[in-house]
């Protein structure tokens, strides 16, 4: 009797979300897939309207076979390099500064580290191609009375002004993270180094980050998921007059260009597809090589 | 005076807090930089000393983006405030229905169902806007308010969050002590269990209200009526004309300040709830 009246309000409190989660995520999915496995023909001369046809894994050749295509996962792979890195070290670096006992006024660096992730992505890329355009910036002046010319839109200097975009906003979010894992640490593990003569330093490197071990796999893993995504701050910055930055730049650009300048539903599926494959790819290598003491998110 | 071990202290001290400063400095200059350059006219911008206050037009830009386009901004201020605060509230209230349920009843395929949650969470989004518009379009919800507002109702890592919370605030004794008072599962879970994890789907509230506030991709695939935008896409659009016309810079500069404030202040009155959703989300 009471097991059937729980089963009934589990499935109540659940069902909601259940639907809602079919209709958005699960329906989506199995539509992208069934649309990557058809093109559209134009039949005869275009006159007779268009037909489709299934096309097997043609869409997924077509993308794979595409330069361009294979060059927005090359930028990827460049800016996963060079961002991951730089924003696991610097939001650790930031964390252990904060928790290490010489830090003051610990919830205002806390605070103001934390406040761009306030600032929605595209107003954070609008503000940041105003501070990269030459005439706007007051940066790009005090740069060039100091001698310094960088162009940011330059094939050179597109990925490091994207990823520092990308920093900006996601630095102080991930400190917070590592910082309130540090906070967790129990404090006579650290105690039991000093007393056995380990400086502030060693304890930071070998035995806080270790601790903290989860936490650094967590932020990893939705770092390389966000980061396969990258779409907004390149799309700001390809308006900028001359840039490097094309509407191809990135997986999912090209996947939208196919989709809404190219009206190619079936090369936009496969490309979305093949992007989420990756993603779930690299979430399965970080979970695994990341080992035994990384639970699940 | 001061022992050398007291001074290798102090300059520590120094460095330490130092370097956090600078980082603080480049946190806070970009948002410096879009005070005191709302301020401005075109012309102040474009001569780009954006951080002294000569050309302070601040009124006027004000007031121009109130008018323009019949102030079509504030409508999307409305628009934004709408989608993320409705979408939000719905959201949480949902998110912590299925945590609860999770949390609290032992069900078969328990597991499995949480496990495709835990999958839900790795999804990139962004893959699924474009079958989503093409769903929508099919039946007939392109462009409308339903299409930006269904998809941003469903948060696997919610779900997550508030079986984290739930396990925490609510105690097994305090939902048993209501059944044998005769209160339906329903019943308790609205009066007893709701209410205690209220600083949980609080949280839960505020990162779905941001998330929704900085939503573009998905309003930027399903909306071409102007009149439907969110702040973001409209901010977006405006900046799409400042090639050609230099006068769109203080409306897109000024309109982005506003669009920013209501986070800002979200995030500084709510410190204890933000905190705690990054905890939940990385200790347990």
């Amino acid at each position: 009797m009471k097991h059937a009246r729980t089963t009934r309000a589990a499935a109540i409190l659940l069902g909601p979300f259940f639907v809602l989660f079919t209709l958005a995520m699960v329906l989506p999915i199995g539509y992208a897939v069934w649309l990557s496995l058809f093109t559209e023909k134009q039949s005869g001369l275009g006159f007779g309207g268009t037909e489709t046809v299934f096309s097997g894994l043609d869409n997924y050749t077509a993308a794979l076979g595409d330069r361009a295509f294979r060059e927005g996962f090359g930028v990827l792979l460049g800016y996963c390099l060079f961002y991951i890195p730089l924003l696991l070290v610097g939001a650790l670096a930031l964390a252990l500064l904060l928790d290490s006992t010489l830090a003051r006024a610990r919830r205002f660096f806390q605070l103001a580290l934390f406040l761009p992730h306030a600032v929605p992505g595209i107003i954070a890329a609008l503000i940041w191609v105003y501070l990269y355009t030459p005439q706007l910036s007051p940066v790009v002046s005090a740069m060039e009375s100091g001698g310094i010319g960088f162009d940011f839109f330059s094939p050179d200097g597109a990925l490091p002004s994207i990823v520092n975009i990308a920093l900006w906003e996601w630095l102080g979010y991930n400190m917070v993270i590592f910082y309130a894992a540090l906070q967790a640490i129990d404090r006579s593990v650290l105690e039991a180094a000093t007393v056995d003569g380990a400086g502030a330093w060693r304890i930071a490197i070998a035995i806080k980050v270790p601790l903290i071990r989860a936490s650094v796999v967590m932020v990893a893993l939705f770092t390389v998921i966000g980061s396969l995504q990258l779409f907004t701050e390149p799309l700001i910055l390809n308006k900028g007059t001359g840039s490097a930055v094309t509407s191809t730049w990135t997986p999912n650009m090209y996947a939208y260009t196919a989709a809404f300048e190219r009206n190619d539903y079936g090369l936009a599926a496969a490309a979305s597809i093949l992007l989420a494959l990756t993603a779930a790819l690299l979430s399965f290598v970080v979970t695994r090589f990341t080992g035994r003491k990384g639970k699940k998110a | 005076m001061s022992s050398p071990a007291s001074r290798g202290r102090w300059m520590s001290k120094t460095a330490v807090n130092g370097f956090l400063l600078l980082a603080v400095v480049y946190m806070l200059f970009p948002l410096v930089w879009l005070v005191t350059a709302a301020t401005k006219d075109t012309g102040g911008l474009l001569a780009g000393n954006a951080f002294s206050f000569d050309g302070f037009n601040l009124g006027e830009n004000l007031s121009n983006l109130a008018s323009y386009g019949d102030g079509i901004y504030f409508r999307w201020y409305l628009n934004s405030l709408g989608y993320a605060g409705g979408g939000a509230l719905v959201c949480s209230l949902i998110c912590v229905a299925a945590g609860y349920a999770f949390e609290k009843y032992s069900f078969r395929g328990k597991d499995q169902l949480f496990g495709l949650v835990l999958m839900g969470v790795l999804v990139p989004t962004t893959a699924l806007a474009l079958p989503m518009y093409l769903l929508a379009s099919k039946v007939g919800l392109v462009n409308t308010y339903w299409s930006v507002l269904i998809p941003v109702l469903v948060n696997p890592f919610g779900v997550y969050l508030a079986r984290v919370f739930c396990s925490g605030y609510i105690p097994n004794e305090a939902l048993e002590a209501a059944r044998i008072d005769g209160a339906g599962e329903l019943r308790t879970f609205w009066s007893i269990g709701l209410p205690m994890v209220m600083p949980g789907f609080v949280t839960v509230f505020l990162f779905q209200f941001t998330a929704i506030w900085n939503n573009f991709f998905l309003p930027l695939v399903m909306l071409s009526d102007r009149k439907l935008f969110p702040l973001s896409l409209g901010l977006y659009s405006w900046n799409t004309n400042t090639h050609g016309e230099p006068s769109f810079y203080p409306l897109v500069v000024t309109g982005s300040l506003l669009a920013v404030i209501p986070l800002i202040v979200a995030f500084v009155s709510l410190q204890r709830h933000w905190k705690a959703g990054l905890t939940a989300g990385s200790v347990k």
